[in-house]
């Protein structure tokens, strides 16, 4: 028995208290080894100790996070573990939600080393895994048997202070690039990479891209003569004077100007776009947002009309999170204003 | 965002030069445009004809519009 301690969190249900009708109760602490925390004391007992199981319920700690968080806190202040371990939460998206947080908040706000487990599919991942440590597992509680033994292995890892790599230990890359020693320089290496594709041989990219999810096609529109067409960009297009501060570069907020009565953008517009040379939007904007083609597509009837307002953010280090965030708020606006069809254009 | 407009039911156009990003991403229906700093303009074309070529970009837009399509398509 080693004197490494760890501290278990799950919740109500793994905690053995009861299913939904108990996800409301708050944190509490017992000094045992309740449920996913008995099987992963079994594969650990040689280097070290679960020394007890804070449970808490879903609900609870989804609707009431700082007062879950303190209380929790509170009982890992006491406990002095050497590491926290929390679920798995396979696909169960409150719980994967209050797993994640627990082990940030162990990290950041306490500095003892934490980690989680769940299905790529739960919210938690998108949401934690730049800093948080989530073991990837399968969707549900059969996984189990096979969730634990990377449980333990990780463990084993991080109490010696060894190395962990996602490639290794099995958990979500938190997408950080490193600086590494490589015996040969990034020419010769990229060329080994070209010949290995152009052989059709397997070779790994030292940079993945992200994956992004795909939307299904929304149908085309019947007749265009009556459609309102919405302009949106990503160009940085604002009135003179930028009256409502759009930055420049990563985009903290989209506008949206009145345009109706105009047929053009011209001598009004600028763009602050801080990532293209701004010289020729500056001179005549509709090289960026063709407001004055579709103004005259509007007015010989081709289209039923141009929507009054035209929506503008900078897209140049924006976060995709911001893009997600700026594009639902703007689809919800155009939705509402049953407009029929959107051209974004982006610079 | 061209995607989470997209899920609301709207169609929409994703006009853009570095069509491989606008690929990659998901955009469902992509017009391949001129320049970053100008994607439906060209500044050494005379008025006339820069506004020729900025319809020609919004006339395919348009016909994009119109197009069913099953993925990430350019036009």
């Amino acid at each position: 028995m080693s004197d490494k301690k760890i501290l278990y969190y799950v919740n109500q249900f793994f905690g053995q208290i009861g299913g939904e009708e108990k996800a409301d109760v708050a944190p509490s602490f017992v000094a045992e080894k309740v449920g996913p925390a008995a099987g992963f004391e079994a594969l650990v007992k040689d280097f070290a100790e679960v020394t007890g199981t804070i449970i808490c319920g879903d609900n609870y700690y989804n609707q009431h996070e700082a007062e879950a968080l303190e209380a929790i806190l509170g009982y890992v202040r006491e406990q002095k573990p050497d590491l926290v371990v929390a679920g798995p939460a396979f696909l169960a998206g409150r719980y994967g939600m209050a797993c994640m947080g627990v082990c940030r908040a162990v990290e950041k706000e306490l500095g003892i080393p934490a980690f989680t487990g769940m299905n790529v599919e739960n919210p938690g991942v998108d949401l934690g895994r730049a800093d948080v440590t989530i073991v990837e597992t399968g969707n549900s509680a059969a996984d189990m048997r096979k969730a634990l033994p990377k449980y333990a292995a990780l463990a084993r890892k991080i109490l010696a202070g060894e190395k962990i790599t996602p490639e290794a230990d099995g958990y979500f890359a938190h997408g950080i690039r490193e600086t590494i020693f490589s015996d040969k320089r990034g020419s010769e290496r990229a060329v080994e990479m070209l010949l290995k594709r152009l052989a059709d041989q397997p070779f790994k990219t030292e940079l993945p891209m992200p994956q992004f999810d795909s939307v299904d096609p929304a149908a085309p529109i019947a007749d265009l003569s009556k459609a309102t067409i919405a302009l949106v960009t990503s160009g940085g297009i604002v009135p003179k004077g930028n009256p409502d501060h759009l930055q420049s570069a990563s985009a903290q907020q989209w506008n949206k100007y009145d345009v109706s009565g105009e047929k053009d953008f011209k001598a009004d517009f600028c763009t602050i776009h801080g990532g293209y040379d701004p010289t020729y939007a500056n001179l005549d904007a509709n090289r960026v947002v063709p407001f004055d083609v579709l103004s005259d597509l509007a007015d010989s009837g081709v289209i039923g009309g141009v929507y009054q307002y035209f929506y503008t953010t900078t897209g140049t280090g924006t976060s995709v999170a911001n893009g997600r965030r700026f594009g639902t708020e703007i689809g919800r606006e155009l939705k509402e204003a049953g407009v029929d069809g959107v051209l974004l254009t982006s610079t | 965002m061209v995607k989470e407009i997209e899920r609301y039911g709207i169609p929409i156009v994703h006009m853009a030069t570095i069509t491989t990003i606008s690929q990659s991403v998901g955009a469902n229906r992509i017009v391949p445009t001129v320049a970053i700093p100008y994607p439906v303009g060209n500044p050494t074309l005379g008025a006339a004809d820069e506004y020729a070529l900025r319809k020609g970009l919004v006339e395919r837009a348009l016909k994009a519009l119109q197009t069913p399509v099953d993925g990430p398509t350019q036009f």
